[in-house]
């Protein structure tokens, strides 16, 4: 982990690519990047993220925790460092060998004469199978499957699904929101009466109610928060935009003939970008929150999937038994991913706004 | 007066701990240069003033002295206060001090007062925290103080809220609670920048005559030398850190020492005189140019006043222009505020119409109404703008784009005008990619730089961001801005009231040399009849929307016909002794 800030440093460069090559800028994002650099909580939590978004693309790519749904334990294996379970009632390879050496009863059974070449089968089917093994890393759930894979696997549905909701609200609040600050009049009023009874109903109603009409699925979660979540950005986003189109910059710009869409988005956006894209943040905590409840509440992730919501679904049966260990590793996943990003999202929103720029 | 002075400062610097871009951590001086600190001393009972541009640390003195600094400054030096060190003085003596025998006045009382507080309670809190007076002993000299600073109906006042009074009322309330404790020292840090002139005028005829009747000693701190003469007895001239020259008004006035003293007393503009071209700091100065020089001007020719060619063709014609405004009164019913009202005029190329008045005169929106730049649907318009034939106010919104190029707008505060995202480069650049004026980036970015050029500055802005320039130098690019369009009006909304005296002087001499070289038409707004003066052919005296007086310059301000301009007037600060008597 020593050479994280190194590859942090890179990959987010690589992410702003704000400076245009052979030109000299001072530029907002590298001003931010510096000061974020100072911010070690920050430059930690960042690290961490980045872990997450390298596993996703790994997860994703089948490189890891492609055969999640495999059963290779025996049902509720323990954690190997637990060491097995005294007695798990199965003893699987040792009554079909024994069969296949029985006593000559073809007189009264005419299958008789074939028994051997289907033990012959049987004994060949069975070396192909893997043998169930007793303990895994981080044990196994009620079907013999690991937790450690479907951990993986899950973070990278819980993840993707918090961050494309993220980016469906944030297209959504930010287009809404710069067009009811921009215009506000009666475009605002119609927009702003959208907003009004957008979130006068319970958001848990309105996700039961699209969940309804939209069927299960990582696509139709993404949709049902993206559509219920974008009203936290709009709101802000609209209060940037009213705020920026008085200034004086904005009205110069149509001084020299800058259609509306230019001010809105060439001279407005850039400059409340840092509030859009740490909103965006404080979403996908909220989201992969979101997701995790909807998934526990049976109205999230297809049953063939896996996701933190579901594995925490079913550690609720397993916990009773004293089967602990999926519990804690969704737990586990879920908790350091929600703090890193908001922590990352904190330090973000403290290098990119203006007015603490050259504080000590 | 006494022997010992009440207050005195003795080799004070202050230095500012930043961090660069690097992260790493560096001092900035403020106050003082290497080995020379700044010192001075204000006697009892006498106003000292402390004049300086902006960055010439004035500011940063006074509240070293009040320890009213922020966390990361680094004072060092004395400070004696009644015999103690005020800078080693543990905060709490310091907090009993503060208000109790040294107050403050700030320049913007809006943002000093407290908007959720009446003002009786802001000026009943010092009262009762430092004199331990009740609660209706408090409220009864609160009363008492507004009526001493001139406020009408001081009993009613008390319940009011800061929103409710006027910029002028506001600071006389700071300066009822600056005084509400009888304090020995008064610190007014530039009290009127924010001001209406005829206000400016007011608060500081109200702050000498406190002063005088209370025998209280001021510091008070201003940008404009010309201004203090009146107020200040004795003056001390602050520039990048330290103390150029020290000295009593008559002294200052009537035999400057100091190069920068010499250079600041000259290039304010006056109502008596109108020279071709103001004195800027730097050609006072020996010291090299920070910025390119402009060509070398014949003498003779600098002292003539420009003729202005009443046979020069008109490019802009105004007929009977109006705007209102529509205001909100209940649920649904809407009132008609008339912001500007049957304004007529006429523009010839190369002639300047200087448009006077307060704040809330209408000559900004009326300005702003020339070129459409009002909401449409805030409010109605009317009467007619000609402008090579065509009536700007009756064109489609298509026509209007052309239309616009050639009206250009200079908005008062260049830090505010300019997009902090947008490099100079691209904000040049921008109106003539709109217009498509140059045929592609490479002949945009060659004009461009030919024109930060023009209003001196280095080709090599190109790439930086505003924040990396003075204000003086932002007004400029604002200005290039404008003139990458080729425009035939320049609309100067204040141009030069957000800057320092020196660099007003500066930016005016680059404007009038544009007027020459292009011939352009200026519609120049501005409050000061002094900055009027040196640039306007004709003046239009604007009050509550209308026009109230509107003739040649000289004829204006040597015979003015309505009450409200000899007011104006009045209202501009006298130098007390100038090198010659008037």
């Amino acid at each position: 982990m020593t050479d994280v800030p190194e590859f942090a440093s890179t990959s987010l460069a690589s992410a702003f690519p704000e400076t245009p090559p052979g030109r000299r800028a001072d530029g907002v994002w590298r001003g931010a990047w510096r000061r974020f650099r100072r911010d070690r909580t920050g430059t930690w939590a960042m690290a961490v993220v980045l872990a997450y978004a390298l596993l996703l693309a790994c997860t994703g790519s089948g490189l890891l925790a492609r055969h999640w749904q495999d059963e290779v334990a025996v049902p509720d294996a323990p954690p190997a460092f637990l060491g097995a379970a005294g007695d798990t009632g199965i003893a699987p390879q040792a009554s079909v060998a024994a069969s296949a050496a029985g006593p000559d009863i073809s007189d009264v059974d005419p299958l008789a004469p074939r028994y051997r070449e289907w033990n012959e089968r049987a004994a060949r089917d069975h070396a192909q199978a893997k043998p169930l093994t007793a303990t895994l890393p981080f044990g196994g759930d009620r079907l013999g499957r690991d937790v450690l894979a479907k951990t993986l696997k899950g973070t990278q549905i819980s993840v993707s699904v918090g961050v494309l909701a993220a980016i469906v609200a944030t297209l959504i609040g930010a287009s809404l929101g710069a067009i009811a600050g921009f215009f506000g009049g009666r475009v605002g009023d119609v927009v702003e009466w959208l907003y009004n009874v957008l979130t006068a109903v319970p958001e848990i109603l309105l996700f039961f109610a699209f969940a309804a009409v939209f069927g299960r699925g990582i696509s139709t979660l993404v949709l049902i928060m993206g559509l219920t979540g974008w009203t936290s950005q709009y709101r802000q986003v609209r209060a940037e935009f009213i705020k920026h189109a008085r200034r004086d910059y904005v009205r110069a710009a149509e001084a020299i003939g800058a259609s509306a869409g230019a001010r809105m988005f060439r001279h407005i956006l850039p400059n409340v970008s840092h509030v859009i894209l740490v909103r965006m943040s404080l979403l996908v905590v909220g989201f992969v929150k979101a997701e995790v409840i909807l998934s526990y509440l049976s109205l999230g992730v297809a049953t063939d999937q896996v996701s933190w919501g579901t594995m925490l679904a079913e550690s609720q049966s397993e916990l009773i038994l004293g089967h602990w260990w999926q519990l804690a590793a969704a737990t586990v996943a879920m908790a350091v991913f929600v703090t890193a990003f908001s922590l990352m999202a904190d330090a973000w929103r403290d290098a990119l706004d203006p007015k603490l720029r050259g504080q000590t | 007066m006494t022997a010992s002075p009440l207050l005195k400062v003795e080799d004070l610097h202050v230095a500012f701990r930043l961090l660069d871009a690097r992260g790493r951590s560096h001092r900035v001086e403020a106050v003082g240069r290497g080995e020379q600190g700044v010192s001075f001393e204000v006697p009892a009972n006498t106003t000292v003033a402390l004049v300086g541009e902006s960055g010439s640390g004035k500011s940063v003195s006074a509240m070293a002295l009040v320890q009213l600094l922020p966390r990361n400054a680094e004072c060092s030096g004395r400070v004696l206060w009644d015999g103690h060190d005020l800078l080693s003085a543990p905060r709490a003596h310091m907090q009993r001090l503060r208000g109790r025998e040294i107050a403050c006045v700030f320049q913007d009382p809006v943002s000093s007062l407290n908007p959720v507080l009446s003002v009786g309670q802001q000026i009943a809190e010092p009262l009762r925290k430092h004199l331990d007076m009740t609660r209706a002993a408090a409220r009864r000299r609160a009363a008492d103080l507004l009526a001493e600073v001139g406020i009408a109906e001081p009993g009613r006042r008390l319940d009011a809220y800061p929103h409710q009074l006027s910029g002028g009322q506001q600071q006389r309330v700071m300066i009822a609670m600056a005084l509400a404790c009888e304090p020995q020292l008064l610190i007014a840090d530039e009290p009127t920048t924010a001001l209406d002139v005829t206000i400016q005028r007011q608060i500081l005829e109200l702050l000498a005559r406190l002063q005088r009747q209370r025998g209280l000693a001021m510091l008070y701190i201003s940008h404009d030398l010309g201004a203090v003469g009146e107020i200040a007895q004795q003056i001390v001239v602050m520039r990048q850190g330290t103390v150029r020259e020290r000295g009593s008004v008559r002294e200052l006035f009537e035999h400057p020492r100091d190069a920068y003293t010499k250079a600041l007393l000259a290039c304010r503009p006056r109502l008596d005189e109108r020279p071709r071209r103001l004195t800027v700091i730097d050609d006072v100065l020996s010291e090299p140019a920070r910025e390119p020089a402009a060509p070398v001007r014949n003498v003779d020719l600098d002292l003539a006043p420009r003729r202005a060619d009443d046979d020069d063709p008109v490019v802009l014609q105004v007929d009977g222009l109006g705007k209102s405004f529509w205001l909100r009164s209940g649920l649904v019913k809407r009132v008609e505020f008339k912001a500007v009202q049957d304004v007529r005029f006429t523009l010839r190329r190369g002639h300047t119409l200087g448009v006077v008045g307060e704040s809330g005169s209408g000559k900004t929106t009326m300005g702003l109404t020339l070129l459409r730049l009002n909401d449409g649907a805030s409010g109605p318009l009317a009467g007619r703008v000609l402008f090579h034939g065509h009536d700007l106010l009756a064109l489609a919104p298509a026509d209007r784009l052309a239309m616009r190029r050639r009206i250009q707008f200079v908005f008062q505060n260049p830090y505010e005008s300019l997009n902090p995202r947008f490099t100079i480069g691209q904000t040049l650049v921008e109106p003539m990619t709109i217009h498509g004026i140059g045929i592609d980036m490479p002949v945009r970015e060659r004009r461009a730089r030919e024109w930060l050029q023009r209003v001196g500055l280095d080709a090599d802005a190109m790439h930086k961001y505003p924040h990396e320039f003075s204000g003086g130098q932002r007004q400029r690019i604002a200005i290039a801005r404008s003139l990458t369009l080729s425009p035939d009006v320049l609309v100067l909304d204040e141009a030069v009231g957000a800057l320092d005296v020196s660099v007003q002087a500066q930016v005016l001499n680059l404007l009038k040399d544009l007027q020459d070289e292009l011939g352009l038409a200026y519609i120049f707004i501005s409050h000061d009849l002094a900055v009027v003066r040196f640039m306007a052919d004709d003046v239009m005296v604007m009050k509550d929307g209308r026009v109230v007086e509107h003739r040649r310059t000289e004829a204006l301000l040597a015979h003015p016909q309505a009450e409200y301009t000899r007011r104006l007037i009045g209202a501009v600060a006298h130098r007390p002794a100038t090198t010659t008597p008037r």
